[in-house]
C-alpha cells in the first residue's frame, strides 16, 4: 500500500512543536502510545529476567538427582511463579508493548483510541505484579500456575493475593484488548479497508477478541476459588455437590485461547519480518487472515485436551482430540504461507530474519509435539511429563519470545533512530537458538521416558539429559544479558537509521522518520 | 494535547490512571489481608475503596467536562460506543463462567456423584442439592425447615415480581430515551426517575429474598453447590443492578443539568445498554436458577 504524501504525515508535523513532557508526567501519567508501549516493553523485559531467574533455580535443582539447593515446597513455588510471571508478565505485556508502539503507526492513527485507559492498563498490570511478587514474602502459591482445586483451596494468604493479582491482570488485559479492538476498527486511516490491514494488526485484532472473551472467564474461575477458600461455597467440593474437575474445565476454557493470545501476535510479527527480508509480498494474505480467525474460533472448542487423564466420558475425549487436531490445518496454512513467501525470494539474513526463520522451524516442532499430545492414548503416557514442558517451551519460547526478539530487532531502529549492532545481534541469535535447543530438546526424551514435571528430584537414569538441559538453560539465561546490552546500546547511540530502515519494507510505519516523532499521523495519511 | 478543532480528541497526560491502579491495588491487598485476619486489612481495604470512589469521581468529572466542552467529535463518540459494547461483552462472559458452573454441576457433576457409589453410596442426587454431605432439600418456600435441611425460593413469589419490575424498567428507560430524542426534558427525567425507582424496588425485594433464605429456609452461601451457584449468580447480578441504578441516577442528574442533546448523548445510551444487559442476565437467571 502506498501513501499519498501530499496528505501524509510529512507536511503537517512541523506546525506545532510538542515533544515529550517532563519526566514524571511523561512516564507516569502518559497518554502517548509510544511511551506506554516503551513502558510495556521494558516491563516485559524485566519480567523475562525475574521469571528467568526462577527458571535458573529450577534448573540448578534439577542438575542432578536428589535434593541439592532448595526444599521441594520452594521448588514448587518457583515452577508456579515462573509460569505466572512469564505468561502474564513477560509474554502478554511484551505483545501489548508491540501493539501500543506499532498499531497506531501501522493503521495511520494519531494514537490508541483511548489513551488514558491505555495507561491504566499498564499501571494496573504493574501493580498486579507488585502484589503477585510480594507473595514471595508471605508464602508464594505452589500449586502450579493452573491453580487447580483442591490444592489451591488449601494454602494461605499467598493464594488470595495471587487471586486478586489475577483479577487485576484480567482488568488490565480486558481494557487493553478493548483499546486495541477500537483502535483497529475505528482509527484506521481513510482507505485502509479491513482486508488491507497489516497482518500484525489483524492478529492483534483477533487476539483482543480472544482476550475479551476469556479473561472474564478466568476472573470467574478465580472468584469461585476465592469464595470456596474464604466464604464456604462448594463449587469445587464434591461433599457439597461440586467438582474439582469443574475448575479445570472453566480454567482451560480460558487457558487454551490464552495460548493463542500468546502466539497469534507472534505470527503477526514474523508475517512482517519474512516478506521484508525475502523481498516479496506476504504470500496468501487473505488465507493468513482467515487462518488466524479459524485458529481463534477453534481455540474455544478444544480446551479439554489439557485434561484427558482426568476421567472424562469417551465421547468427550474423542471430540476434544479431533477438534484439537483440526487446528493443525489453519496453522499449517500459515507455515506454508511463510515458506512460500521465502520461496525464490532474494533473502538476506539480518538478525530479525534469523529469528523469524527459526520461529517457523522451532514453532513447527512445538506444533508437531502438540499434535502428539492431542492423541488421547498417547497423552495418557505423556501427560504431566517433561514432554509437555518441552512442547510448550517450543511454542512459547521459540515461538512467542523469539518472535518478540526478532520484532524488537526489526523495529528498534524505528523506535530509537539508531541501528543496533548487527554483529552482536547475530551472536545473540545463535547463542539463543543453540542454548534453547540444548535446554529443551532433551526434555522430549525425558518426558517420553516418563520423567514427571514439577518434581524437584528424579530417578538416576534421567541424569544426563537433565544436565544437558540445565547447562543449556544457564547458557540461555546468560545470553539474554547480551540482548539487554544490545537494546540499551541501541537506545543510546549507533548508526543513524533511515525512515525506511530496511530495503523497501511495506507499511505506514516506515513512512515516518526514525526515531518516530512523539506524535505521528495527526493528520491521517491516505491509503490508495 | 491541543488537538485541532474537529480532530480526534487526544487527552493530555492524566494522573487518574495511576491513581486508579494504586487504589485498586490498595483495595484488593486490604481485602486479601482482611479475609486472612491479618493486621489492618480492613482499614487498608476501606482506604482503598475510598480511593477508588474518589478516582471514579475525579476521572469521570474530567471526562464529563471534556464532553460538555464539546471536545468529542463523532469519531470519538464511535470509539466510546464500541468500547461500551465490548465492555458489556466482557461482562456477559463473566456471567457465562457462573452459568457454566451451574450447568456443569447440575447436568454432569451431580449425576456423576450419584452414579459413583464409592464414597457416598446413599446419595440420591437430583436438583436442588447441597451435595452428599450437605443439607437435604425439602421443597420451595417451605417454612418449617429443620436442622440438616434447606428450602429454596419458589419462582412465582418474589422472583416473578422482580422479573416484572426489571422488564418494566427496561421499557421505561427506552421511553426516557424517546423523550430525550424529542427534547422533552420533563418526561425524560420522569421516566429515568421511574427506572431508578424500579431498580431500587428490585434490590429491595432481592434483599428481602436473601433475608428469607438465610433466616427461614436454611439456604445460605454454604448450602452446597445449590447455595453457591444461587447466591453467586444472583449476588453478582444484584451488584450489577445496583451499579446500573447508580449510573442511571447520575445520568438523571446530568439530564436535569441539560448535559445531553437530542442527537448527542452517548453517556445516556451507554447507561441504557448496561441496564438492558442487566435485564437480559436476569431473564437468564429467572429461567435457569428459579424456574428450572
Ligand atoms: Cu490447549
Amino acid at each position: 500500500m502506498a501513501t499519498d504524501h501530499t496528505h501524509g504525515h510529512d507536511g503537517h508535523d512541523d506546525h506545532h512543536d510538542h515533544g515529550p513532557p517532563p519526566f514524571f508526567t511523561r512516564w507516569f501519567m502518559s497518554t502517548n502510545h509510544k511511551d506506554i508501549g516503551t513502558l510495556y516493553l521494558l516491563f516485559s523485559l524485566a519480567m523475562l529476567f525475574v521469571g528467568g531467574s526462577m527458571a535458573m533455580v529450577i534448573r540448578a535443582e534439577l542438575f542432578q538427582p536428589g535434593l541439592q539447593f532448595v526444599d521441594p515446597h520452594f521448588f514448587n513455588q518457583m515452577t508456579t511463579m515462573h509460569a505466572l510471571v512469564m505468561i502474564f508478565g513477560a509474554v502478554m505485556p511484551g505483545f501489548v508493548g508491540f501493539a501500543n508502539w506499532m498499531l497506531p503507526l501501522m493503521v495511520g492513527a494519531p494514537d490508541m483510541a483511548l489513551p488514558r485507559l491505555n495507561n491504566m492498563s499498564f499501571w494496573v498490570l504493574f501493580m498486579a505484579f507488585v502484589l503477585l511478587l510480594s507473595t514471595l514474602l508471605v508464602g508464594a502459591p505452589a500449586g502450579g500456575w493452573t491453580m487447580y482445586a483442591p490444592l489451591s483451596i488449601q494454602g494461605g494468604l499467598g493464594i488470595d493475593m495471587m487471586i486478586f493479582a489475577v483479577h487485576m491482570m484480567g482488568i488490565s488485559s480486558i481494557l487493553g484488548a478493548i483499546n486495541v479492538i477500537v483502535t483497529c476498527l475505528n482509527m484506521r486511516a481513510p482507505g485502509m479497508t479491513l482486508m488491507k490491514m497489516p497482518m500484525f494488526v489483524w492478529t492483534w485484532l483477533i487476539t483482543s477478541f480472544l482476550l475479551i472473551a476469556v479473561m472474564p472467564v478466568l476472573a470467574g474461575a478465580v472468584t469461585m476459588l476465592l469464595t470456596d477458600r474464604n466464604f464456604g461455597t462448594a463449587f469445587f467440593d464434591p461433599a457439597g455437590g461440586g467438582d474439582p474437575v469443574m475448575f479445570q474445565h472453566i480454567f482451560w476454557f480460558f487457558g487454551h485461547p490464552e495460548v493463542y493470545i500468546m502466539i497469534l501476535p507472534a505470527f503477526g510479527i514474523i508475517s512482517h519480518i519474512i516478506p521484508t527480508f525475502a523481498r516479496k509480498p506476504l504470500f496468501g494474505y487473505d488465507s493468513m487472515v482467515f487462518a488466524t480467525a479459524g485458529i481463534a474460533f477453534l481455540s474455544f472448542v478444544v480446551w479439554a485436551h489439557h485434561m484427558f487423564t482426568v476421567g472424562m466420558p469417551l465421547s468427550g475425549e474423542l471430540f476434544f482430540m479431533y477438534s484439537t487436531m483440526l487446528i493443525a490445518i489453519p496453522t499449517g496454512v500459515k507455515i506454508f504461507n511463510w515458506v512460500a513467501t521465502m520461496w525464490r525470494g532474494s533473502m538476506t539474513f539480518e538478525t530479525p530474519m534469523l529469528f523469524a526463520v527459526s520461529v517457523v522451524v522451532l514453532f513447527t516442532i512445538g506444533g508437531l509435539s502438540g499434535l502428539m499430545l492431542a492423541i488421547v492414548p498417547a497423552d495418557f503416557q505423556y501427560h504431566d511429563t517433561y514432554f509437555v514442558v518441552a512442547h510448550f517451551h517450543y511454542v512459547l519460547f521459540s515461538g512467542a519470545v523469539m518472535a518478540m526478539m526478532g520484532g524488537a530487532y526489526f523495529w528498534l531502529p524505528k523506535w530509537t533512530g539508531h541501528m543496533y549492532n548487527e554483529r552482536l545481534g547475530k551472536v545473540h541469535f545463535w547463542l539463543t537458538a543453540i542454548f534453547f535447543n540444548v535446554t529443551f530438546f532433551p526434555q522430549h526424551f525425558l518426558g517420553l521416558a516418563g520423567m514427571p514435571r514439577r518434581i524437584p528430584d528424579y530417578s538416576t537414569q534421567f541424569t544426563e539429559f537433565n544436565q544437558w538441559s540445565s547447562l543449556g538453560a544457564f547458557g540461555l539465561g546468560i545470553s539474554q544479558l547480551l540482548f539487554v546490552y544490545i537494546v540499551f546500546a541501541c537506545i543510546r547511540g549507533g548508526k543513524q537509521a533511515t525512515a525506511e530502515v530496511w530495503e523497501n519494507p511495506e507499511g505506514l510505519e516506515w513512512t515516518v522518520p526514525s526515531p518516530a516523532p512523539h506524535h505521528t499521523f495527526e493528520t491521517p495519511p491516505r491509503i490508495s | 494535547m491541543s488537538s485541532a478543532p474537529g480532530s480526534y480528541y487526544l487527552p493530555n497526560p492524566s494522573p487518574w490512571p495511576l491513581i486508579a491502579a494504586v487504589s485498586v491495588f490498595t483495595l484488593v491487598t486490604g481485602v486479601a489481608l482482611w479475609i486472612n485476619n491479618v493486621g489492618a486489612g480492613f482499614t487498608i481495604a476501606m482506604v482503598g475503596l475510598a480511593a477508588v470512589l474518589f478516582m471514579m469521581f475525579g476521572w469521570w468529572r474530567a471526562v464529563i467536562n471534556e464532553s460538555v466542552g464539546g471536545n468529542y467529535n463523532s469519531e470519538v463518540d464511535l470509539s466510546f460506543r464500541m468500547t461500551m459494547g465490548w465492555f458489556i461483552f466482557s461482562e456477559v462472559m463473566f456471567f457465562c463462567a457462573f452459568f457454566g458452573a451451574l450447568f456443569y454441576a447440575r447436568n454432569l457433576a451431580v449425576p456423576w456423584l450419584e452414579e459413583e457409589m464409592l464414597l457416598w453410596g446413599s446419595y440420591t442426587g437430583g436438583w436442588p442439592t447441597a451435595g452428599p454431605a450437605g443439607a437435604a432439600h425439602i421443597g420451595a418456600d417451605v417454612h418449617d425447615v429443620g436442622r440438616g435441611q434447606f428450602g429454596t425460593i419458589g419462582a412465582f413469589g418474589i422472583p416473578i415480581l422482580n422479573t416484572i419490575l426489571l422488564m418494566t424498567s427496561s421499557i421505561t428507560v427506552t421511553l426516557a430515551h424517546h423523550a430525550l430524542r424529542h427534547g422533552d426534558r420533563g418526561k425524560l427525567v420522569l421516566w429515568l426517575a421511574i427506572t431508578v425507582a424500579l431498580g431500587a424496588a428490585f434490590m429491595y425485594y432481592q434483599v428481602e429474598e436473601y433475608i428469607e433464605a438465610y433466616s427461614h429456609l436454611g439456604l445460605t452461601l454454604g448450602t452446597g453447590i445449590y447455595g453457591a451457584t444461587f447466591f453467586m449468580l444472583t449476588g453478582f447480578h444484584g451488584m450489577h443492578v445496583t451499579i446500573g441504578a447508580i449510573i442511571l441516577f447520575i445520568i438523571m442528574l446530568r439530564c436535569m443539568r441539560g448535559h445531553f442533546k437530542a442527537e448527542d448523548h452517548f453517556a445516556f445510551e451507554a447507561a441504557a445498554w448496561y441496564w438492558h444487559f442487566v435485564d437480559v442476565v436476569w431473564v437468564g437467571l429467572f429461567i435457569f436458577v428459579y424456574i428450572m
